[in-house]
């Protein structure tokens, strides 16, 4: 046994050119744990509610909105922030969203929204394009907390256990069909279907 | 010429605090002013418990035909703005299939001429100008309202007699 470990060693212990192939690997594994790790503190800390609203145009608009919601005071004190709404938890989802997030640099550099005019005026733009998202996965993030499985229709009012109880049991609907503007101010709702 | 007019400025302000105070002082006496605070002016007293909003989802009894009714659920963040009018997004005549509501009356829908609009009219469009939901709030000043069948009943007892 000692012997065989002693041969493996020797392997690993064989110089390349300057570094042996032990430390070579386990330093390869090291620096991918660092890389890895940082990356991912990285995307962590960028998920922080803070980050968002560190943009003026994220803070002055859509988050004092926010603070009127339940999603932000309630009698059981818990609270959605902005990165538990439009953030996928999934990992691979998240790169894309990621990805996606370059465009709000952009518009940040160039100021797309940068006064309460400019943003009433887009929107209603970006506003569908969450919409969109939602409804492609789902209400993904809505689901996140709240589990249809787990909703007590006898403890919902009789209007929402009507809807859930049909609409939303049988597929044909998800949340944000129903339940927009939930966390902000909804823009101009002409021609939007539910209203 | 300055001083002057910061003179008669000082006592122009002067003045008009006095006439104030005044006429507040003999206007409306002390003890008119507390009714609803159940509390002297100079005092804050602590707020009472906040009330729920009933959200029964039954609806009232309204007590005269022309009432507008009171409201049975809950309108906690429904926004009613010149952008969106979120009542209407269940009451309007083509959303009553899906939200099984009542649809708007047709008086709803008429200008103040009678006649009939494709949209609904402009002086009902803020429905919470005339729909409250109810509190389940103790009355602060009695109701001495009486219900006119009551009054029909008992104007009809009066006649048998
Ligand atoms: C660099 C400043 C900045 C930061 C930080 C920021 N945003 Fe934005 N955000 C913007 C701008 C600018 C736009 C508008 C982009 C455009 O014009 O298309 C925007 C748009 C959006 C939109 C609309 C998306 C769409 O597809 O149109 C959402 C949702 C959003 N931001 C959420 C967030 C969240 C959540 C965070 C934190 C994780 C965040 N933002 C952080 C500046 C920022
Ligand atoms: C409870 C879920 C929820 C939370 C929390 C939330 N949002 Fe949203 N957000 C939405 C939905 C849903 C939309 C789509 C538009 C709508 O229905 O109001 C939206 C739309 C937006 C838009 C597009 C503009 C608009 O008003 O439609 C921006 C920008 C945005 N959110 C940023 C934020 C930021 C920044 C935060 C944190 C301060 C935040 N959101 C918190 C659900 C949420
Ligand atoms: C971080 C978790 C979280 C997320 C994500 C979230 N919610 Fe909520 N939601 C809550 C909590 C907590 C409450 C308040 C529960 C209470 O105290 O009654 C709530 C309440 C609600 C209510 C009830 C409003 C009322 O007036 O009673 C609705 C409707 C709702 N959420 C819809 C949504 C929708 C739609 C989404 C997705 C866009 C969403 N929520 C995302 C946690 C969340
Ligand atoms: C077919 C329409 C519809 C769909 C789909 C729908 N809801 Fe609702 N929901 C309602 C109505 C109507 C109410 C009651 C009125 C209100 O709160 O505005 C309600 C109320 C609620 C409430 C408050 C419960 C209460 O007793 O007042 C929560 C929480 C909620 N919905 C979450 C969700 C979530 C999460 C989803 C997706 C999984 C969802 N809803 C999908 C129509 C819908
Ligand atoms: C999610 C759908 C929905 C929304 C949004 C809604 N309602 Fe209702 N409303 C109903 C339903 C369903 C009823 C029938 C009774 C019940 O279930 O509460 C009703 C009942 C009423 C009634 C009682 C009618 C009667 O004959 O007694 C009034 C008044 C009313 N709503 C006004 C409003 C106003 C004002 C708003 C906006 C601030 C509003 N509603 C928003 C669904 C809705
Ligand atoms: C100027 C006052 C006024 C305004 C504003 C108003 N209503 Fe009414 N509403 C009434 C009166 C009065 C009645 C009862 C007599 C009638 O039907 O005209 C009524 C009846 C109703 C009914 C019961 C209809 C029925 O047939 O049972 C509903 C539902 C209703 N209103 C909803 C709304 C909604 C939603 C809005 C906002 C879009 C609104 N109302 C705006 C005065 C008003």
């Amino acid at each position: 046994m000692l012997d065989k470990l002693k041969k493996i060693w020797q392997v690993l212990n064989r110089p390349s050119v300057h570094y042996s192939l032990g430390f070579l690997t386990l330093g390869g594994f090291v620096a991918g744990v660092i890389f890895w790790g940082g990356f991912n503190t990285a995307l962590e800390a960028t998920n922080q509610e803070a980050f968002c609203i560190s943009c003026h145009e994220m803070e002055n608009n859509v988050y004092q909105e926010l603070q009127t919601t339940i999603h932000f005071t309630n009698r059981s004190g818990v609270r959605a922030t902005c990165p538990d709404c439009h953030v996928p938890h999934n990992w691979t989802d998240k790169i894309a969203r990621k990805m996606q997030a370059s465009k709000e640099v952009w518009g940040k550099v160039f100021g797309t929204i940068n006064t309460r005019e400019k943003f009433e005026g887009k929107r209603r733009e970006l506003a569908e394009h969450e919409w969109e998202r939602l409804k492609a996965n789902d209400s993904l993030e809505c689901r996140n907390c709240h589990n249809f499985t787990y909703m007590d229709f006898t403890r919902q009012s009789p209007r929402a256990s009507q809807m859930h109880s049909t609409s939303l049991a049988n597929g044909e609907k998800t949340c944000i069909d129903c339940h927009k503007g939930i966390a902000h101010h909804l823009p101009d709702m002409k021609g939007v279907e539910g209203f | 010429m300055k001083t002057f007019k910061l003179m008669s400025l000082i006592g122009l302000l002067a003045l008009g605090s006095f006439v104030m105070t005044n006429a507040v002082a003999t206007s409306i006496p002390e003890d008119k002013i507390d009714t609803l605070r159940l509390a002297p002016i100079d005092i804050e007293p602590t707020p009472p418990v906040m009330q729920n909003v009933r959200n029964t989802d039954i609806k009232e009894v309204r007590n005269y035909p022309m009432q507008p009714p009171v409201i049975p659920h809950k309108i906690d963040g429904y926004q009613l703005d010149l952008k969106v009018n979120k009542c209407m997004a269940c009451h309007a005549r083509s959303r009553t299939g899906e939200s099984q509501a009542p649809m708007v009356s047709v008086t709803h829908y008429m200008d103040r001429d009678n006649n009939f609009l494709a949209e609904l009219s402009p002086r009902r469009y803020f429905c919470t100008q005339c729909h409250v939901p109810q509190l389940d709030a103790k009355l602060l000043v009695e109701n001495d309202f009486v219900d006119m069948d009551h009054l029909i009943k008992a104007n009809t007892e009066q006649k048998k007699h």
